[in-house]
């Protein structure tokens, strides 16, 4: 027996495997995401529907919800924010067809429904701030976080264009608005919001329940010695 | 009024006889202790991912093309929709944590051993089904993970010799994993494997409360019984563990709510990153991962090495990793149940058999060939893989040599 398990112990430690991953972690730069900040959530609707949502859509986002959630009313949102549908019950969809785009970027633009829950907030963060110049791509552009990606750097007016120092971004070649970092903090803590809606509830409800369930701790608890008081 | 009509229908049907036999005349042992609660509370998540998965039946739309977008307009756009999906995907995980603890109680106090043997194997058959219960539902949100979750797996079938395309194309219904095999996996999630469990916990109970309750001193206080027939240290089920349950329930529930409201992806262990990506049969995901219940088993499979081109000698492993848990009555040679009495090589073996568990969980989670750990992530499985199986193999000795300590006549009630 004991040579048999010797032979087991010997055939699994004899077989080497070295195809080693070369999975390099980059550093993602932090986001604070708060959705009880209604006018940054605002703020990153408005960046949402100007800039990601004609290539992008987010079909599993009602506008008349988000409405609701971010503190607007329904014709807030229609006259300033629905430029791809007009009924405020609508998803966010767009009109470009897949195989356009697929045509155009050489891939679909993924919906950005739950884009957040996918990535993570902290990953859209940074990659949103880090498209870098490189002329070696058609669109003219790059990504750190993510490389050789599809889409342009489309919020080029509002951060300007970075250069790649080795693997550092410096030197904004036009003018950058100083604010960039904070409009992409917006659209970030939008992308989450939209993620899942439902958290706004979840949080407001989740401390109600564990305050039930701590009452009913101090009812049933009680009761639990009180039957148990003779049992030695 | 009421007595004459609980005569009626105990004329009729054994109503009184079933509440008195399996609730308050049903004697525990008056000394569990908290590794007692997770039975009942396996009860609970039982009916809560019955009840929940009823509801989320209404709204799910079983089908590639609608499956995804059916789930998040249930997050969305269903009342309550949210909590419903959590409770049940939370509820999965939960279910887990709460069996592995009451399969671990089982080994801690011997509960395996004569006259339990069959109350064991009904709750090993249960363990299997819920795994398949809980592989087959992952597959319906249909996200990146769910796909290749089961591509994965489903392929494992795959490596057995001769058959296995066979099989492995007769499972998914399709050359790779389709929608044809989310509608078969829908029907087997919601009807047929829920049927399975449900009967495999009826036989489960009636097998158990037939023999009678094992106890942490591994004492049977059948031995010692008053003038009436009833255990000396025994107390009715009801109420007395009914109002005990209660407690543990509602601080269960605590907890349960505190990750359901607060954090239901649980850093992404109970719900993965990757699965709020719709399936893509051409998008590999950089490494696949199980949820991590199945993490040890995984880890088991992807340890053992290839042979000859073939997984099969992993998936073997991983098979016999499941058959030695129900070979524990008859591996375990002591007379003695209850770990409080056992002896030092039984304590470190089940100590390194916890161990190795609980890392190869870890490890199943990890890429194989990382080394964040010093060494390569295969070989540290190599070597838990050994020591989990050694706990199994060597138990007939080790159990016979082991020196166990006297036994109390009585339960005590430490």
């Amino acid at each position: 027996m004991r040579n048999l398990i010797y032979l087991l112990f010997i055939s699994l430690l004899s077989v080497s495997s070295t195809q080693l991953m070369a999975s390099s972690k980059m550093h993602l730069e932090p986001v604070e995401i708060d959705l009880s900040d209604k006018a940054s959530l605002q703020r990153g609707a408005k960046t949402f529907v100007n800039y990601c949502l004609s290539c992008h859509a987010a079909s599993f986002m009602r506008y008349n919800r988000m409405a609701k959630d971010l503190g607007l009313t329904d014709k807030q949102v229609a006259e300033n924010l629905m430029f791809a549908s007009d009924k405020v019950g609508d998803t966010m969809t767009i009109a470009m067809r897949p195989a356009d785009a697929k045509k155009w970027f050489g891939v679909i633009p993924p919906d950005l429904s739950v884009i957040s829950r996918a990535r993570g907030a902290d990953w859209l963060n940074t990659y949103l701030r880090t498209f870098y110049l490189d002329e070696e791509r058609a669109i003219g552009t790059n990504n750190l976080a993510f490389k050789d990606v599809g889409m342009p750097h489309v919020l080029w007016q509002q951060q300007g264009y970075l250069e790649n120092e080795h693997g550092h971004l410096a030197t904004a070649t036009k003018g950058v608005d100083s604010d960039y970092n904070q409009t992409v903090a917006d659209l970030v803590n939008f992308l989450a919001y939209i993620g899942e809606p439902s958290k706004i509830q979840r949080l407001a409800l989740g401390k109600w329940v564990l305050l039930y369930l701590f009452l009913l701790f101090l009812v049933v608890y009680p009761m639990k010695k009180a039957f148990w008081k003779d049992i030695h | 009024m009421f007595s004459s009509l609980m005569g009626w229908v105990d004329a009729r049907f054994p109503a009184t006889k079933m509440w008195e036999d399996h609730l308050s005349k049903y004697y525990a042992p008056k000394n569990f202790n908290f590794w007692y609660f997770f039975g009942s509370l396996a009860m609970l998540v039982l009916v809560l991912q019955i009840v929940t998965g009823i509801f989320l039946t209404m709204n799910y739309k079983p089908d590639a093309a609608l499956a995804f977008a059916s789930v998040e307009y249930i997050m969305r756009d269903v009342n309550w929709g949210w909590l419903i999906r959590y409770l049940h995907s939370t509820g999965a995980s939960a279910f887990f944590i709460v069996i592995y603890l009451h399969m671990f109680r089982g080994i801690l106090y011997g509960s395996y051993k004569k006259p339990r043997e069959l109350v064991w194997i009904f709750g090993m058959c249960l363990y299997m089904a819920l795994m398949a219960e809980a592989f087959m539902g992952y597959l319906l949100p249909w996200g990146q993970m769910s796909f290749w979750g089961a591509q994965v797996i489903i392929n494992l079938f795959g490596s057995v010799p001769f058959i296995g395309p066979d099989i492995a194309l007769w499972i998914r219904g399709d050359f790779v994993v389709a929608d044809a095999t989310l509608n078969r996996f829908f029907a087997f999630h919601v009807i047929a494997v829920p049927l399975v469990i449900l009967g495999l916990v009826v036989a489960h109970i009636i097998a158990l409360h037939e023999v009678g309750s094992n106890n942490p001193d591994g004492v049977e206080i059948k031995k010692n019984k008053d003038k009436n027939g009833i255990p000396l240290d025994g107390i009715p089920f009801h109420p007395y563990y009914s109002v005990k349950d209660i407690v543990g329930v509602v601080v269960f529930l605590f907890i349960f709510a505190l990750i359901i409201f607060y954090a239901p992806e649980f850093g992404g262990w109970f719900l993965e990153k990757d699965n709020f990506i719709p399936a893509d049969a051409l998008k590999t995901p950089e490494h696949i991962v199980p949820l991590w219940y199945f993490t040890p088993f995984y880890a088991i499979l992807r340890a053992v090495p290839s042979v000859a081109g073939s997984a099969f000698a992993g998936v073997a492993a991983m098979g016999a990793a499941q058959v030695f848990l129900f070979l524990l009555p008859w591996l375990d040679r002591s007379p003695v149940k209850s770990t409080r009495y056992r002896g030092p090589i039984w304590k470190i073996a089940l100590t390194l058999f916890i161990i190795s568990f609980i890392v190869l969980g870890y490890l199943g989670t990890q890429p194989s060939a990382d080394t964040t750990l010093l060494v390569n992530n295969t070989i540290l499985a190599r070597i838990f893989s050994v020591i989990y199986f050694a706990f199994f193999i060597l138990m007939p000795f080790y159990t016979s040599i082991d020196k166990d300590k006297a036994v109390p006549d009585r339960v005590t009630m430490k």
